[in-house]
């Protein structure tokens, strides 16, 4: 079968080079679906001072090496595809600069805490599945549209969406669950996002369903099981604070809070 | 089916020391605060092994009272009383920011995002913990070994 691609050398000598600085790149490399062999693989890419780790990354992909395994999307930290780990921290690719990481050399790996499925592309089902458990969306038996009763919409005031706007930015990148201590050892914790979600739509007054979630929650590998590392929190790309989602939910739990 | 490579990083999560480098001392007090919970219980299982000899007779008592007045003996109670002081320092500041208090309050985030929950109050609070533990380890060499 003929290659689509074009030849390396070809490609590299039209590669137009107005950079004066450069950054090594180390890529961890691995495919579990043929064998467990692990290894790193290193590029030397020009940069300029806003080039991002996702931008150095497809360098590397369009012009040293095409068979680099990355997900990645919007590349304006909004989709949350490009999670991985920059030099040892869980970080978006796409919203990292190489300049602020203030080092010649920049190591990518998959993020800790999920399956790799290839490279820097890992598998979310265990987060995904666990968001769906919290029910991420506003419960009720009556309709926001109804004609008979006259209701058009449910009205909140400013200071009730102050309650869980914050929680609301979640892009679901993962970064929280791979920054999770409780994750690197518990397999069915339910983990931050999940949690810091729960108390999102808990935190809604326009919400019904609080105690339908509150039983996913509730229990020895749910809420109870999150020991205030923070990690989740410093890692949060889009100031969703998990941490402080997680404490506030198990305030109200305990009938601390309102 | 992708195979379960890498799902879960396991004690090295925890135990590994660059992770208290990058995401800074929250993690140290969070690692410390398991380290200490499991050493405070080998010891109470210990000092519930030691204390059982007095069933023996007051010269196997006495014998096994001898274990901690060594040097060695002297160190290992001032590490029970370092850890016996963060553990309990450490479980206070949990225990309230576990209700809810001294994390902040909910509301529109700004770039840059800071997060309200790890602040100067938590960091003020696991610094005079870690102050307290070793000023109790100094007080109780101190004592021991006069």
């Amino acid at each position: 079968m003929a290659t689509i691609h074009p030849k390396l050398s070809d490609e590299l000598s039209q590669t137009v080079v107005s950079s004066t600085k450069s950054v090594k790149i180390k890529i961890k490399r691995s495919n579990p679906n043929v064998n467990s062999e692990q290894k790193f693989d290193d590029f030397v890419v020009p940069i300029e001072k806003w080039t991002t780790v996702l931008d150095v990354l497809l360098d590397v992909k369009s012009h040293l090496d095409h068979s680099v395994g990355v997900r990645y999307s919007c590349r304006q930290a909004s989709c949350g595809s490009c999670g991985m780990k920059i030099n040892g921290k869980p970080g978006l690719a796409c919203f990292t600069k190489i300049s602020e990481l203030d080092s010649d050399t920049v190591t990518v790996e998959p993020m800790d805490n999920y399956p790799v499925v290839r490279d820097l592309a890992v598998n979310m089902d265990r987060m995904i599945n666990n968001h769906k458990k919290v029910m991420p969306y506003v419960i009720r038996e009556d309709s926001e549209i109804d004609a008979e009763s006259g209701i058009r919409e449910f009205l909140q005031s400013p200071e009730n969406v102050e309650k869980y706007i914050q929680f609301s930015s979640c892009i679901k990148c993962g970064l929280c669950n791979s920054a999770c201590p409780t994750m690197a050892m518990d397999k069915t914790f339910v983990g931050p996002q999940a949690l810091a979600q729960a108390y999102r739509y808990i935190a809604d007054d326009r919400d019904k369903g609080k105690n339908k979630r509150l039983k996913v929650i509730d229990e020895s590998h749910g809420i109870w099981r999150c020991h205030f590392a923070g990690s989740c929190s410093q890692v949060c790309p889009k100031g969703v604070d998990p941490a402080m989602g997680i404490q506030l939910l198990r305030g109200y739990l305990l009938g601390i809070r309102d | 089916m992708e195979r379960e490579t890498g799902a879960r990083e396991g004690l090295k999560g925890w135990l590994n020391p660059s992770k208290i480098g990058k995401f800074g001392i929250e993690r140290l007090a969070w690692l410390l605060m398991r380290l200490t919970g499991l050493g405070l219980l080998a010891y109470f299982i210990g000092h519930i092994y030691e204390t059982s000899h007095i069933l023996d007779g007051k010269a196997v008592w006495d014998k096994s009272l001898e274990m901690t007045q060594t040097t060695e003996g002297h160190l290992f109670l001032a590490l029970v009383i370092g850890m016996c002081v963060f553990h309990t320092g450490n479980g206070i500041r949990l225990m309230i920011a576990q209700m809810g208090y001294g994390i902040g309050k909910a509301e529109r985030p700004d770039y840059p995002y800071k997060p309200q929950s790890i602040n100067m109050k938590g960091k003020a609070c696991i610094y005079a913990t870690l102050g307290m533990a070793a000023l109790a380890m100094w007080y109780g060499m101190a004592v021991m070994f006069a």
